[in-house]
């Protein structure tokens, strides 16, 4: 069978299975569709929170960012899974045990105030609206490049997808869709890059791989820095980012994913306090399966790349090289006129991506018309990384089917995750906590169905006329969280005299520094865009790094405004002292 | 259950969290961070150890972290009497 027709199989297949465990586990209360009924295992909850946290970005482009980042891209691999032990140790057991459905639910009741619960909302529908706009979009560029449907069509069939068992299900149905899509993700990501691994250095581990000898008998990493520096790039594991943008970095996105709304809410869906902490150890291990193999997938596909091009004739190039670059993620131009590929240091094309003309030339290169002066004669799109490693360890086509599964399975489960904190939003954070506390349960639960459907509409808009800042403020994502819910939550378990008058200032504070930095130095909407740069960061800190300052701000703000303000009341110390209890969860559960 | 018995328990849990986090903090940001120069300069078969653990060291310690959390939790909810 042909690739086309492996790939509508497997993901006709894969869509079948998650439209059944939604008919399957049809919500049936609120309890249902806002914490899963508070029943799920810990071992489901951790597949669930897996296959939630990890994106179409970490399933197809973080290899890609590591392969061309080297050392660099350390700050995605620690920073993306160093925030699970925060979670686990200071955030997961405790909101567990205060037993409520949401982060707002915590900030509003914590700090005794609606307009603490109303800034909690706000950020986490900021956060979560940054981010599911990327994920509809991942949804439809998969789409396009496995099927060959228009990127449109792909984010209106994923809308439908999702919205199946989003509005049957909310939480039961997502948390069940998850961990088959966990199920399927893992098993594509890692097939591919077993055989990678045996063809380089006959180990089948890949993880122990990188760290071994080719047939020449030298190490791999050696040969990869030697071919590099050669060329004049910087080794590969020497990074060329400064020892505290990293630091900063890193810790900005520890703080963020421990403060994610969507990663936080998974916690409230197992049975008991032991089940969180528990739960939490068993995302990270599902987690780290990904995120080890990442790494050794970047350094076998970079030195790939170095040696099978350089130098190489385009005429004699193997076909991936010529498949990919009809489908523009590949651009080649004979700068040099020698009919040889040249891949040097610096940016090949200007701008983001290649424009293609329709001539072909001398070697019968596709052209484009936006080369650069720079020697690099190679244009190379990250997300290849992933995509092109059946075909370079000459894989069957029902690898690469199960590939483009993965990916989509990888891109919906997070949608799913963002669209359900979205909704539960709407219908628990605002409507039933703040507009019309009297509704019933059956029509709590309408509400939060049709905020589903709205916030899958809003978010298909999204991904089908993509706001141009969308790529870059993953970075305001993360900075948002780690500056705002991250320190409000934690200081509301481990400190009884934070009140309401400091929590609330401390977000503000570190809300507001942060968009700040972000709109100065990353999006350039403040101040003058030319000294937007480099030179003029603070402290040398990148605006990816910059809510760690954010989190400081929070918290010394906190600090310094609840020690001169009225403690807060017997019964809110009363609700800390509670929550640092684990025996008692499964009463709190109801309201 | 009366206050003096949850101050002991809290205060265990304190300790625990404060060593746990110190070790996450030296496999991250000490050895894959401050200090990744100095430990680059040992190797361990193929890797240089500082990348080893930015790349892949500090994340089997964060899972293990989490997994002895649990247990060290379990005990003493049970020492406690505070288990379900």
């Amino acid at each position: 069978m042909d690739i086309q027709t492996w790939t509508f199989l497997i993901v006709g297949l894969t869509f079948a299975l998650y439209i059944g465990i939604a008919i399957w586990t049809r919500a049936k209360s609120t309890k249902d569709f806002y914490v899963a009924g508070g029943g799920v295992s810990p071992l489901a909850n951790g597949l669930a929170t897996g296959a939630d946290w990890m994106s179409a970005a970490s399933f197809l482009g973080m290899a890609g960012i590591i392969a061309f980042s080297g050392y660099d891209g350390s700050v995605y691999l620690m920073g993306w899974t160093g925030g699970y032990v925060l979670l686990a140790l200071l955030l997961a057991p405790y909101l567990r045990k205060f037993g409520k459905f949401t982060v707002p639910d915590f900030i509003g009741d914590r700090y005794y105030s609606n307009v603490a619960r109303t800034v909690a909302v706000i950020a986490a529908l900021f956060v979560s609206f940054t981010y599911v706009a990327g994920q509809m979009r991942g949804v439809g560029v998969v789409f396009s490049r496995f099927l060959d449907v228009e990127v449109n069509t792909g984010v209106y069939i994923g809308m439908a997808v999702v919205l199946f068992y989003a509005f049957l299900g909310g939480m039961k149905g997502i948390t069940y869709t998850q961990v088959a899509q966990y199920c399927v993700l893992i098993f594509a990501f890692m097939v591919p890059a077993i055989f990678i691994s045996l063809m380089a250095t006959g180990n089948p581990i890949p993880q122990i791989g990188f760290g071994s000898a080719g047939e020449d008998g030298v190490y791999l990493l050696d040969k990869l820095d030697g071919l590099m520096t050669d060329l004049g790039f910087t080794a590969y594991t020497d990074g060329t980012k400064s020892t505290m943008d990293v630091f900063f970095i890193t810790a900005a996105l520890m703080m963020g994913t421990a403060g994610l709304p969507h990663v936080i809410i998974r916690f409230f869906t197992v049975p008991k306090v032991r089940d969180a902490r528990k739960s939490a150890g068993y995302a990270l291990l599902f987690i780290a399966i990904l995120y080890t193999t990442a790494p050794a997938i970047a350094v076998f596909a970079r030195t790939n790349l170095m040696e099978t091009v350089q130098d190489t004739p385009y005429e004699e190039i193997p076909p991936w090289f010529t498949k990919w670059e009809s489908t523009g993620l590949i651009a080649w131009t004979d700068k040099n006129g020698d009919g040889k590929i040249q891949y040097l240091p610096g940016s090949a094309i200007d701008g983001g991506q290649p424009q293609f003309v329709e001539s072909r030339g001398s070697s019968g290169q596709r052209m484009i018309s936006n080369a650069s002066t720079s020697p690099n004669e190679l244009y190379v799109d990250r997300d290849i990384t992933v995509l092109a490693n059946p075909e370079i360890a000459n894989l069957p086509n029902w690898v690469i089917a199960l590939v483009a599964a993965g990916g989509l399975a990888a891109a919906l489960s997070t949608a799913a995750g963002l669209l359900l904190v979205i909704s539960t939003s709407i219908s628990h954070d605002l409507i039933k906590k703040q507009i019309a506390p009297d509704i019933s349960d059956k029509k709590e639960l309408w509400i939060a169905r049709f905020s589903a459907m709205l916030a899958v509409i809003v978010a298909g808009y999204f991904g089908i006329h993509p706001p141009g800042f969308v790529a870059s403020v993953v970075a305001l994502a993360f900075g948002l969280a780690a500056s705002s819910f991250f320190p409000a939550i934690v200081m509301g378990i481990f400190s009884k005299r934070m009140n309401r008058e400091g929590a609330i200032s401390g977000m503000v504070a570190g809300l507001a520094i942060t968009c700040y930095y972000i709109a100065r130095f990353k999006l350039g909407w403040i101040g003058n865009p030319e000294t937007a740069t480099e030179a003029n960061w603070w402290w040398g800190i990148s605006p990816e790094g910059f809510g760690t300052v954010g989190m400081l701000v929070n918290f010394l703000i906190a600090i310094l405004v609840s020690r001169f303000t009225p403690a807060p009341p017997e019964d809110v110390q009363e609700i800390v002292e509670n929550i640092r209890i684990p025996s008692g969860a499964g009463e709190a559960i109801g309201h | 259950m009366d206050s003096q018995h949850r101050k002991k328990y809290w205060k265990e849990n304190l300790k625990y969290l404060t060593i746990l986090i110190f070790i996450w903090f030296v496999v991250s940001y000490g050895f894959g961070i401050l200090f990744v120069d100095e430990l680059n300069t040992i190797r361990m078969g193929g890797f240089k150890l500082g990348f080893w653990f930015a790349q892949q060291g500090s994340i089997y310690v964060f899972v293990l972290l989490i997994f002895v959390y649990v247990r060290l939790m379990n005990k003493l909810d049970k020492k406690y009497k505070l288990d379900e």
